[in-house]
């Protein structure tokens, strides 16, 4: 028994009979047929292996350092201006799909029947392409379809970017993960602490005497249109809430703002008087606006 | 004390020709970048494997701040890379890893396709490569969804769609994937267990075969 052998004695398992004893090991590969000078993969090998690791974590690194990794704001399900868009690697099949024979009812030839064809050819390639040639100009219809392939999807994803940019700069869109970090970099600037946005923490402000009648101009004005009935705006195209906007504008500061604009929207005065409205009406809409106070 | 130490659970295990099974091995000189610069083209497999283990390293890191339901998951993601110490570094690792794995993915396969390394008798490993290549894809898309913002929730929103528009099963994907009417809590929940147990056990699993084939079968000889 092992627990009284002799000191220096070799334990020997007799293990399960139904399992062969293995006498022989895992073959060295041998590489005598090809010319060269092979080396040990331990530890010499292995030593360049771990140097060029080293290289390329010192290079994901500084990526990391000098462009953080993007975050927009909280998932809103109910905004309907974002604009989706998958992760780059994903883009050839999203812009695949915007074609008329891989969309609406083609759909399906754009989502399973192209990239499944692809991918089980691609996949099964072994079993394609047999004969014995291994240089990839002796078997050129092989390469071919590749190099096709791979032209194609590198248009697809250029295309699909560049629409992208183009939809951004067309509805005068910034990413929101651009936005928040400029948002958190101004805050840093002003030494004042980071604004965190968080779906169950948002502060919920109330709209301010809705019976005024302010209110009732408003909801006759150009105002509604853009920024709401329930003066919430459109956060993910750039147009402000105007809940507690009078903790930062003054009653006179938005009469200007009605008459000259602000940022991308134009002036507003000409066209609430074109709908009828007076002086006075738009003076007391400055002015309903003027009392939304957060607290 | 190493070797005494070695020696006691070798005596027992006999570890020495496991260890021998995955560690003595020759590598020709056809792969070697250092006698011919053009092989570092052999290296993006390696490569891959690195980066795939700092995703499994700094998303072990990232699971100790992150929470998957829809109230904390941006939160703590937020949390995470603005108060967190290092925070910021293992999440853009984690980021950016994701792409670069992809890119390193891909790099491979072409060197493997361009020199007809997967042909007779190394089909199978080709094959074990592809499924690793959609576990990989899949690893991605189920990421993308866990920092809960506007980006990762509409992109979800449409990558079910189209899984949705498979003709028969589209239905059951759908709710497999989703797991209620809308991308929403339960969806979370769900791409968050499929990123974090199911998909890295398979892609372990994947790798165990792919990396026993070239050792069982060596690297494929020079052209």
């Amino acid at each position: 028994m092992a627990h009284d052998r002799k000191p220096g004695e070799k334990v020997v398992f007799v293990g399960d009979s139904r399992v062969r004893l293995k006498t022989e090991r895992l073959k060295q590969p041998d590489y005598s047929a090809y010319p060269g000078k092979s080396e040990a993969f331990i530890p010499n090998f292995l030593l360049k292996e771990w140097m060029v690791g080293v290289v390329v974590l010192v290079g994901i690194l500084a990526l990391v350092m000098s462009e953080p990794a993007p975050l927009g704001y909280p998932a809103d399900p109910t905004n309907t201006a974002f604009i989706p868009m998958p992760d780059w690697y994903f883009l050839f099949l999203y812009q695949f799909l915007k074609y008329p024979y891989t969309s609406d009812h083609y759909v399906v030839f754009g989502t399973v029947l192209v990239p499944g064809l692809a991918f089980l050819g691609l996949m099964l390639v072994p079993f394609l392409d047999l004969s014995p040639e291994r240089r990839f100009y002796r078997r050129p219809v092989t390469s071919a379809l590749m190099i096709v392939t791979l032209l194609a999807m590198g248009y697809l994803t250029y295309t699909s970017w560049h629409h992208y940019k183009e939809e951004l700069k067309e509805k005068n869109i910034i990413p929101e993960d651009v936005k928040r970090e400029e948002e958190l970099r101004a805050a840093k600037g002003a030494g004042k602490a980071a604004p965190s946005p968080s779906a169950g923490a948002a502060k919920k402000v109330a709209m301010v005497a809705p019976d005024d009648p302010g209110a009732a101009v408003f909801k006759k004005a150009t105002c509604v249109a853009c920024h709401g009935g329930e003066l919430k705006g459109m956060p993910s195209s750039g147009i402000p809430a105007l809940l507690g906007i009078g903790d930062t504008l003054s009653k006179d500061d938005i009469l200007g703002i009605i008459k000259n604009g602000k940022g991308n929207m134009p002036a507003q005065y000409k066209d609430n008087i074109g709908k009828g409205l007076t002086d006075a009406d738009i003076d007391k809409l400055a002015n309903w606006l003027s009392m939304q106070k957060s607290k | 004390m190493f070797k005494s130490m070695y020696n006691w659970i070798d005596e027992r295990l006999d570890i020495t020709p496991m260890w021998r099974d995955v560690a003595d091995h020759e590598v020709p000189e056809h792969v070697n970048p250092a006698h011919h610069f053009s092989a570092f083209v052999y290296c993006f497999g390696g490569l891959t494997f690195f980066i795939t283990v700092i995703q499994i390293l700094s998303g072990m890191f990232l699971t100790m701040y992150y929470t998957p339901d829809i109230i904390n998951a941006y939160a703590s993601v937020d949390y995470l890379s603005h108060k967190v110490a290092f925070g910021v570094i293992v999440r853009g690792m984690h980021h950016w890893g994701a792409s670069l794995v992809i890119v390193m993915m891909f790099l491979h396969t072409l060197r493997v396709f361009f020199t007809g390394s997967y042909k007779a008798p190394r089909e199978m490993n080709w094959v074990v490569g592809m499924m690793i290549f959609g576990v990989m894809l899949g690893l991605g898309f189920t990421g993308y969804l866990l920092p809960w913002d506007n980006k990762a929730y509409f992109a979800t929103q449409v990558g079910i769609k189209i899984a949705a528009s498979v003709p028969f099963i589209g239905d059951y994907i759908k709710t497999l994937l989703q797991g209620g009417e809308v991308v929403g809590a339960v969806t979370l929940t769900r791409f968050f267990a499929i990123h974090v147990f199911f998909l890295p056990a398979v892609l372990l699993a994947l790798l165990a075969g792919h990396f026993f084939m070239i050792r069982k079968q060596g690297i494929s000889g020079p052209l």
